[in-house]
């Protein structure tokens, strides 16, 4: 018989081992489907590693990936802290680009140092907005956002259509669903000459940094844990626990909907509607591989950012179907999940020797 | 003059280590048929130890467990094995029942006891063995309605009913009377004095002394590990057991006479509708400055409807409150913390602390805004390790520092924190709910010291108990909730346990009768 103990303190060094060994054990699970494909499994890694950090164009690449990544990854850390579970950062990604673009595509014209801020206060204040109402409804009524951010990610992509086929359409598009492109002052700038990695990539370590300063240091932070470990005791001790969770929606919501600024002012300059390939979802694969710490969170996405990237070159390369990625991804999620079970407890084989929690 | 019993149960030299701690150590007991043995100890005394090792649960490094057969010769019983036990006739009456609710009180005696390999149930031959059972203990319980429309005593006879089928010589009881009213307790005593006529083996596991004194014959200590004494019942006092248990003496919590003051809390005609059991009918109350009034009733009946609106977490439905003379307008825990109200709440795990946060995190709990321990929004670690080091150690907060998790804190040291907590901050009003239950003797006599030293400094106190010797030695006055309702207090010096215990169960019998 197997015991399963909780284990009384979990030491940093486990903390930090225990999602990078689940990390490795995915890659390596990975070549399983890679053998079923016929591909040589060796060669296989060597393009995946060499394709996302094999030059400096291959790592920028991966950097530019990363970005988006550490900015829904932060949403759903922060939102899974005060147990609001906002599987909403797709969603929230749209909703900030098309605050984005809608603000900096010509409405209105001025510097960088105004429009850059302005892209970017939209952006969050949209997704912000649109966190705001499932959290509310939970709040109020008992909602689950689990279902009410969810389906929203779709709400918001079917208006996000809409909008490209109408109001927001570029004129100059022959037709295509896309928007006017972001103005140039509103661009955010590139970090390497030309490469495509570009400031946003600042905004998400900075955020990533402002995340772990606000949980560790602040009043705010305090409560959220509070909150999030337990709500009633946060609650008899006169914690505001409504505003607490409205204070995460509105944090949770503004960071995913950077993440679309991002991606639309500092990567694509205009808008469509498939300029997420589901940052959001991943971004909960990221947390959840962060143990939703803010700087693991800068980690995860790169993790995953690689094996993004690199599975697309693999692919190319070998011919094997790049949803490989996907692969590895959710694997790696499955692996992180099963090692903070084995690290929470001892495992111990039952027997005459067998120790037994003290009663 | 010893008792010639035939010994039915001896545990010898029983010693259970868990690492570096040694929770039984050469612990010898005897159990005589027809006996009620009480097993007194502190928490972590050893008790639940030994008692899983009795069960088969653990498996104990030395020393064995003897158990007579049918002959009356002491066997050794195999040790981890609960089949084992089960089969050598020990049964057992958790304090927390193990009864499924939706099944009635027959099946939940059958259950388990039936091959798995049948299709078809044949109850009459197990209802007319159950019939015996109840016929010999004098135990009666409708068999044929789900447990879940069953009273608490009830229950627990389907319990006491489920070891008697399973023909148990040996019973062990953990807690029984906790549920229990002060009548359904005597009833049970009844019946345990029965059974034990009838040569069934009682060890009777208790906190409470008063009950040990009146049911047992015989009385073992156990105390870190060790048995540190045995005596028999008609030679041993509370006060003795108290202090073999403690292992140093108890001091009495008495209480100063005082003329109270200025009335702190007022509640006239107040309702509380909240959900099910959660309510208060029409309840006045006045508590003021330097005295306790006590609480009393079976839990269940609206005590968590009151504590919940002098905590600050309900409204009033209806009536009027008016605090510190002025009336309520702002119903919100941190409003009522801020206020002067010092909250114990009664669920110290669920309610009191954040288990994941540090010591020092909780401490501060209720301060978080304050501007001692925050300034412009970040927290000053220094301030609020300072106060969590003065709580440690003016509270006695048995932990390794401030930055432990606060889970990894036993129930009497969480309970220190959460005083340390709401006390320290020179509180008007304390609520204290259901302050010491589960705790042992030595943490149980320093909450009472805090509570009567909060009322020799002028605050007001209402304790919600259902503990009556609690109640009776704390309070001034005393009033009882049932069925939602307040009753007018009463001095408690002119209030004994049978007329408390009578008020307690008055209004359920009226329920019964309706």
């Amino acid at each position: 018989m197997i015991r399963f103990e909780p284990r009384q303190n979990l030491s940093p060094a486990l903390a930090i081992a225990a999602p990078v060994a689940a990390g490795f054990v995915a890659l390596a699970l990975a070549a399983i489907p890679l053998a079923f494909a016929g591909a040589p499994i060796v060669e296989a890694y060597r393009l995946m590693v060499e394709g996302a950090f094999g030059s400096l164009f291959a790592f920028s690449e991966t950097l530019t990936r990363t970005t988006p990544l550490i900015l829904t990854g932060l949403a759903a850390a922060v939102a899974f802290r005060a147990r609001l579970w906002n599987i909403g950062a797709e969603g929230q990604l749209y909703a900030g680009a098309l605050a984005a673009v809608a603000v900096g595509s010509g409405l209105i014209d001025g510097p960088p140092i105004v429009m850059i801020p302005l892209v970017l206060l939209a952006g969050a204040l949209a997704g912000a907005l649109l966190m705001l109402g499932p959290t509310l409804l939970k709040l109020k009524f008992g909602a689950d956002e689990v279902v009410t951010t969810l389906l929203l990610n779709f709400v918001m992509l079917l208006f996000v259509q809409m909008m490209l086929e109408g109001p927001l359409q570029d004129p100059m598009s022959l037709g295509w669903p896309q928007s006017a492109p972001i103005i140039d002052s509103a661009m955010l700038p590139p970090l390497l000459g030309r490469m495509r990695v570009h400031s946003g990539l600042l905004i998400g370590l900075v955020a990533a940094v402002a995340v772990a300063i606000m949980m560790r240091r602040t009043v705010w932070g305090a409560e959220i844990r509070a909150v999030g470990e337990n709500a009633p005791a946060a609650r008899y001790a006169g914690i505001p626990v409504t505003a607490t969770m409205v204070r995460v929606a509105l944090i949770s919501g503004g960071l995913a909907g950077l993440a679309g600024v991002g991606e639309v002012a500092g990567l694509k300059g205009y808008l469509t509607s498939d300029l997420s390939p589901g940052f959001g979802y991943a971004g909960i694969v990221v947390a959840m591989l962060a143990g939703l710490s803010p700087l693991g969170v800068v980690a995860a996405a790169l993790f995953i950012a690689s094996v993004f990237v690199g599975a697309d070159s693999m692919s190319r390369g070998l011919g094997v179907s790049s949803y490989l990625a996907d692969l590895i991804v959710a694997l790696s999620l499955l692996c992180v999940l099963i090692g903070g079970f084995i690290t929470r407890f001892h495992i111990r084989w039952a027997g005459r020797a067998a120790r037994t929690v003290r009663p | 003059m010893p008792d010639p019993r035939p010994i039915v149960l001896r545990l010898q030299n029983i010693t259970k280590r868990f690492g570096a701690l040694t929770a039984n150590d050469a612990i010898d007991l005897d159990l005589g048929r027809g006996e009620i043995l009480a097993l007194l100890g502190e928490n972590g005394a050893g008790k639940t130890t030994l008692m899983n090792i009795l069960f088969g649960h653990y498996v104990a490094d030395e020393g064995t467990v003897m158990v007579a057969g049918d002959d009356g010769v002491l066997a050794p019983l195999e040790p981890g094995s609960p089949g084992a036990a089960l089969a050598a006739g020990i049964g057992m009456v958790h304090q927390h029942f193990t009864l499924a609710e939706n099944l009635t009180g027959l099946e939940n005696i059958v259950l388990g006891t039936e091959s798995i390999f049948r299709l078809s149930r044949r109850t009459g031959p197990a209802r007319r063995k159950i019939g015996k059972v109840m016929a010999d203990s004098g135990l009666t319980v409708d068999l044929d309605v789900p447990v879940s429309r069953l009273t608490v005593g009830e229950r627990q006879r389907v319990e006491i009913l489920k070891a008697l089928y399973r023909d148990a010589r040996i019973l062990v009881m953990d807690e029984p009377t906790a549920v229990l009213t002060p009548q359904e307790s005597d009833s049970l005593f009844v019946t345990m004095r029965a059974l034990a006529a009838r040569g069934l083996a009682v060890v009777f596991i208790s906190h409470k002394l008063g009950e040990v004194l009146a049911i047992s014959d015989r009385i073992a200590v156990l105390r870190g590990g060790a048995k540190v004494g045995e005596m028999v019942t008609a030679d041993a006092n509370r006060r003795s057991i108290a202090e073999m248990m403690v292992g140093r003496e108890v001091p009495a919590s008495r209480r100063v006479a005082r003329e109270p003051g200025a009335v702190l809390l007022e509640l006239a005609g107040v309702s509380v509708a909240g959900a099910h059991r959660r309510t208060l009918v029409d309840a006045s109350l006045a508590v003021r400055e330097g005295e306790i009034v006590g609480i009393a009733g079976v839990s269940g009946n609206g005590q968590a409807a009151l504590a919940a609106l002098v905590a600050g977490l309900e409204r009033p439905s209806g009536g009027a409150m008016h605090l510190f003379g002025a009336p309520v307008t702002r119903h919100d825990p941190g409003h009522f913390a801020r206020a002067g109200i010092a909250r114990i709440p009664e669920d110290r795990h669920h309610d009191g602390v954040v288990g994941a946060m540090t010591v020092a995190e909780n401490v501060a709990l209720e301060e978080l805004r304050q501007p001692g321990f925050q300034r412009a929004g970040f927290l000053r670690f220094g301030a609020i390790r300072a106060r969590a080091e003065a709580a440690i150690r003016d509270y006695d907060v048995r932990c390794p520092g401030p930055d432990t998790a606060a889970r990894l804190l036993s129930g009497g040291n969480i309970q220190k924190l959460i005083l340390a907590r709401v006390l320290d901050r020179q509180p008007r009003l304390v609520l204290a709910n259901q302050p010491t239950r589960g705790l042992d003797i030595g943490a149980q006599t320093e909450v009472h010291r805090r509570l009567l030293a909060a009322r020799e400094a002028g605050v007001g106190v209402i304790l919600i108990s259902e503990d009556l010797d609690e109640l009776t030695a704390l309070s001034d006055r005393i009033a009882v909730m049932t069925g939602g309702r307040l009753s007018e207090t009463m001095a408690a010096d002119t209030l004994d346990r049978g007329t408390l215990g009578l008020m307690m169960a008055g209004h359920r019998d009226e329920e019964e009768a309706a």
